[in-house]
C-alpha cells in the first residue's frame, strides 16, 4: 500500500513539475520510522480531546445529540456520516466557530468553552481551501506565524520548511488563483501546520478534488499525519477515504454516533444496520427472528428459508431483523458455510479483478455475491452459495437507514 | 478581440483570422457609430472652443496687417487705429459686430459698448482720428487693451484654459495670477472638490457597515434592504431633490422632528445650506458607493475568515489583514464613482445650495445658458474632465483598481 502510494506521488510530483528529488528523504522517513511524539497509548493522552454530554441546538432542531468522545494524542480520527448528521457541527464546535449549547469540550485537559478560535491554537483545512486570494502562497503560509509575532526572520524559513513539506517551495510566489486545486489544498495544509498546532481538523478537505488526486492527497496526508505525529479530526462522507486513513473512525447518524471504532472492526462488526449499510458494501435482507441463543440466533426468510446469524443488540423472537452480509463473504459449495441456498444467476458484473453476480433467493431477494473473475456463470444458471453464521449479523429493524443509498454509494 | 471569437465557427465556415477579428468589431458598429456622432464628435468640439477662438481674428483682417508692419508694443500708432476702425465698419455693415463686441468683452472687461460706440462713429466718419477713436473707446488709449486685441488676432488661445486657473497672460508676457476680484474658478474647483469629498466620506461612513449587514443577515433581509437603498435610485433626480426641499426647509420635516425631539431649541437653515447640500447629495449617491463595496463583500468567502480566525487572527486583525485588503477595490470603485459623480451635480446644488455653494457644473451652465460665453463654458468642462480622467488613471494604476474588471 505504502510503496504504491509513493510511487504515485512521485509520479504525481514529477508530473506537475517538481524536481524528483525533493521529498523522497521525507517521504522515506515517513514510511520507514515512526517519528518520536507519535506515541500512542499513553494513557493521559487517550483523552487529549474530550466532548462530555456536548448537545447543539438549533431552533428546535437537535444538530447534535449528548455526545460523549475521546480523541487521543496523535490520533487519526474521522468523522464519518452523510450530511446533516452533525459531523460538521462537532468539527465546528471543537474549533471554536459554534458554542455548545450544553456539555463540555476539553483541549489537553482545560475547557476551551470560553476560548475564541483564534487562541485555540487548532489549524484547520476546509474544503474550499479558504487560502487568502490577495497574498502570494507564501504570505498565506506565513499569516498564523506573523499573526503570532514570530520574528520576521525565523518565519522565512519556517514557511520554506512548511511548503517543502507539501512539495510546494517552487511556488511559493505565486498567487493561489494560479495554483491547480491539489495544490491550493496542500498550500493549506502547510498554513494550517506552519504553527505547529497540536490538533487539525480538517472539513471534508478532498471533496473538490477529483477521484485520482483525492486518492493521491489521501496518502500524502496519511504520511505527513505520521511524520508530524499531530493530532488529526478529519470530516468526511466518503466511507472509502475514511477507512484508508483513520486510525478509528466515529460514523454519524442524524446527531449521534452510531458506532466509533477502528475501520476493520466498523467493517467486520457494524453494530448497527445503518453502520453496515454505510460502511462497504452490504447486502441487506429482510427477516423474523424465529430462536435467539446466546449471541447467535436463527431467521426465517420469507418462503420459508432460514438462516442463523449474529444477534447484535438486544433481540428477540418474533422481532422483525435485518441481515447483514457482506458479498465477499458469500461463497460457493466449494467453501464452508452454515447456512446453505440454492440461487439463480439474474446478472453478471464483470470488474477485471473480481465479478459480482446478482443472485435471487428462492425468497426473491437478491444477493451480490463477489466471486473470482474466472468463474463461468451464466445468466439463469443455478448455483449453490452460502455464508457461515459469523458472517450474518441480524439487527433490529426499524433503525434501518435507505440501505440502497448506501448500497449504491459503497460500490464506488 | 479573438477571444470573443468562438472557436468552434471558425473551423466550420473556414473563415479568414481577419473576417473573425472584424465579426466582433462589425456588430459593435452600430453601437460605436452613434456614441462617435452623439458623444465623442460634441465633446470634441466643444473642448477645442476652448483653445480655438477665430472671431477676433476673423473680424479685424486690416487691424493684423497694419500690426504686423506696426514694431512696436503697447499702444500702436495712427495706421493702426485706422485699419481698426475700417474693420469695425466693415463688421457693423457685414452684421458681426456684435459677435466681436462680446468676444472681446470676454478678454477685456467693459470693451463692448465702447466697440459698438466705436463701430457707430466708424460708420459716421471714415476718416476718425487716432485721438477721436481714444476718445469714443479710452481702452484703446491704453496698454491692456492692445494685448487683448493682439493676443485675440491669434486664432488659437491659451486665454480661456488659463482663466479656468484664474491665471492670464501679463502685459509683460508671462503667466501670472489675475487680479482677486476677478478670481473666481479656482475658489470654485476648491468648493467642488471639497463638497464631493465629504459627500464621498459621508456615503461611505453609511454604506460600508450597511454592505457588511447586508452580507450577514438573511438573503430576504438582504434584499429588503437592498430594495429600500435602491427605491430612490429608481426615481427621478429632481423628484428626489425635491423631496429634499421638504424636508430641509425651515418648516419642514426634519426641524419639526427637531424642535420635537429637543434637539435644536431654534429652527435651523437646512436649506440653501452647504449641510443640507451635502445631506441631499450622500442621500442621492448612497447606492452608487453601496452597490460596489456589497457586491465584493458578498465575494468574500465566509471560510476565509475562519480561516483566518482559526490560524490565531485575532478579530481586528482578520479585518485588517484579511477582509480590508479584499473589499478594497470595492470600497475603491464605489468612492471614485460617487466622487466622480459628485464633481458634476448640477440640479441638487441649484435647488438645495446656497449662492455660495454652486459647484463647477452651475457655472458650466451658467456660461452656456446666459451668458454665451463657450469659450469659457468649454475651457471649464475641459478642467473637470481632465481632472476626472486623472483621478481614474491615478487610482487605476497606483492603486490598481481597475472599473473594468469590478462585477
Amino acid at each position: 500500500m505504502v510503496s504504491t502510494g509513493q510511487s504515485s506521488s512521485l509520479r504525481e510530483a514529477m508530473a506537475e513539475g517538481a524536481p524528483s528529488t525533493t521529498g523522497q528523504p521525507e517521504a522515506a522517513a515517513a514510511a520507514g520510522k515512526p517519528v518520536a511524539g507519535h506515541e500512542k497509548g499513553k494513557p493521559a493522552d487517550a483523552k487529549f480531546v474530550e466532548f462530555i454530554d456536548v448537545e447543539k441546538l438549533y431552533g428546535n432542531f437537535h444538530a447534535v445529540r449528548r455526545l460523549n468522545l475521546s480523541i487521543g494524542r496523535g490520533e487519526f480520527l474521522t468523522f464519518l456520516g452523510p450530511s446533516g448528521s452533525g459531523k460538521t457541527t462537532t468539527l465546528n464546535m471543537l474549533a471554536g466557530f459554534e458554542r455548545p449549547s450544553q456539555g463540555v469540550i476539553t483541549l489537553d485537559g482545560k475547557s476551551v468553552d470560553r476560548l475564541p478560535p483564534y487562541e485555540r491554537n487548532i489549524g484547520m483545512v476546509f474544503q474550499n481551501y479558504a487560502l487568502f486570494p490577495h497574498m502570494s502562497v507564501a504570505d498565506n503560509v506565513a499569516f498564523p506565524l506573523s499573526v503570532r509575532k514570530v520574528p520576521k526572520a525565523e518565519i522565512g524559513p519556517r514557511v520554506i520548511r512548511a511548503l517543502e513539506m507539501v512539495k510546494l517551495e517552487r511556488f511559493k510566489d505565486r498567487r493561489p488563483t494560479q495554483l491547480s486545486g491539489g495544490q491550493q489544498q496542500r498550500v493549506a495544509l502547510a498554513r494550517a501546520l506552519v504553527f505547529q498546532p497540536t490538533l487539525v481538523l480538517m472539513d471534508e478537505p478532498l471533496g473538490a478534488l477529483d477521484k485520482k488526486l483525492r486518492e493521491h492527497m489521501q496518502i500524502e496526508l496519511k504520511q505527513i499525519h505520521e511524520m508530524l505525529g499531530v493530532t488529526v479530526v478529519y470530516v468526511t462522507h466518503d466511507q472509502s477515504e475514511a477507512l484508508t486513513m483513520s486510525d478509528r473512525v466515529a460514523i454519524f447518524e442524524s446527531g449521534d454516533i452510531a458506532q466509533i471504532g477502528t475501520p476493520d472492526a466498523l467493517y467486520n462488526e457494524p453494530a448497527t444496520a445503518f453502520v453496515a449499510g454505510f460502511i462497504g458494501e452490504n447486502n441487506a435482507l429482510d427477516g423474523i427472528v424465529e430462536r435467539v441463543d446466546g449471541n447467535q440466533c436463527l431467521v426465517a426468510l420469507p418462503t420459508g428459508l432460514t438462516t442463523t446469524a449474529m444477534a447484535v443488540g438486544g433481540i428477540r423472537p418474533g422481532a422483525a431483523v435485518q441481515l447483514a452480509i457482506r458479498p465477499e463473504r458469500i461463497g460457493g459449495s466449494d467453501e464452508p458455510a452454515d447456512n446453505r441456498f440454492k440461487a439463480t444467476v439474474d446478472g453478471r458484473i464483470y470488474h477485471g479483478d473480481h465479478q459480482r453476480l446478482l443472485a435471487r433467493l428462492p425468497s426473491g431477494q437478491v444477493l451480490t455475491v463477489k466471486v473470482s473473475p474466472d468463474a463461468a456463470m451464466a445468466a439463469g444458471e443455478t448455483i449453490d452459495l452460502g455464508w457461515r453464521t459469523v458472517d450474518c449479523r441480524a439487527f433490529a429493524a426499524g433503525a434501518a437507514p435507505n440501505a440502497n443509498t448506501a448500497n449504491t454509494g459503497s460500490v464506488s | 478581440m479573438s477571444s470573443i471569437a468562438i472557436p468552434g465557427i471558425k473551423a466550420r465556415t473556414g473563415a479568414t483570422d481577419r473576417s473573425d477579428s472584424l465579426r466582433p468589431l462589425a456588430l459593435a458598429a452600430p453601437l460605436l457609430l452613434l456614441l462617435a456622432f452623439s458623444f465623442g464628435a460634441p465633446i470634441v468640439l466643444l473642448l477645442s472652443r476652448a483653445v480655438y477662438e477665430p472671431t477676433i481674428a476673423n473680424t479685424l483682417p486690416q487691424t493684423i496687417a497694419a500690426l504686423r508692419a506696426d514694431s512696436g508694443a503697447g499702444v500702436p500708432g495712427e495706421p493702426v487705429f485706422r485699419a481698426f476702425a475700417a474693420d469695425l465698419k466693415a463688421a457693423q455693415a457685414g452684421g458681426t459686430i456684435y459677435e466681436f463686441a462680446k468676444t472681446l468683452n470676454t478678454r477685456l472687461p467693459g470693451a463692448r459698448s465702447q466697440v459698438l460706440r466705436l463701430a457707430r462713429l466708424a460708420g459716421q466718419d471714415p476718416a476718425a482720428t487716432k485721438e477721436a477713436i481714444i476718445k469714443a473707446a479710452p481702452l484703446l488709449g491704453e496698454d491692456q487693451g492692445w494685448a487683448a486685441i493682439r493676443s485675440g488676432t491669434n486664432r488659437f488661445t491659451s486665454f480661456f484654459l488659463l482663466s479656468a486657473f484664474d491665471l492670464r497672460w501679463t502685459d509683460q508676457g508671462t503667466i501670472g495670477a489675475v487680479p482677486s476680484a476677478q478670481a473666481v474658478f479656482t475658489r470654485v474647483f476648491g468648493r467642488t472638490f471639497l463638497i464631493a469629498t465629504l459627500v464621498t466620506l459621508a456615503t461611505l461612513a453609511l454604506a460600508f457597515p450597511l454592505a457588511y449587514v447586508m452580507t450577514n443577515v438573511r438573503p430576504v433581509i438582504a434584499g429588503i434592504v437592498l430594495v429600500l437603498v435602491l427605491l430612490p435610485f429608481w426615481t427621478s433626480i429632481l423628484v428626489r431633490t425635491a423631496a429634499w426641499t421638504v424636508i430641509l426647509q425651515k418648516y419642514g420635516l426634519l426641524n419639526d422632528l427637531l424642535l420635537w425631539l429637543g434637539v435644536t431649541s431654534d429652527r435651523i437653515e437646512l436649506m440653501y445650506s452647504r449641510t443640507g447640500l451635502i445631506i441631499a447629495m450622500t442621500h442621492i449617491q448612497l447606492p452608487f458607493t453601496l452597490l460596489p463595496i456589497y457586491s465584493v463583500m458578498r465575494a468574500v468567502q465566509p471560510s476565509q475568515l475562519r480561516a483566518a480566525q482559526s490560524l490565531g487572527g485575532r478579530p481586528f486583525t482578520v479585518f485588517r489583514r484579511v477582509y480590508l485588503p479584499q473589499v478594497m477595490p470595492g470600497v475603491l470603485a464605489g468612492c471614485l464613482l460617487t466622487f466622480i459623480l459628485c464633481l458634476g451635480y448640477y440640479i441638487t446644488p441649484v435647488l438645495i445650495g446656497g449662492a455660495s455653494d454652486q459647484l463647477i457644473s452651475n457655472f458650466i451652465a451658467n456660461y452656456v445658458n446666459v451668458e454665451l460665453n463657450w469659450e469659457m463654458a468649454a475651457a471649464l468642462s475641459f478642467v473637470l474632465l481632465a481632472s476626472t480622467l486623472g483621478l481614474y488613471v491615478t487610482m487605476t494604476r497606483y492603486l490598481g483598481l481597475d472599473l473594468f474588471k469590478m462585477g
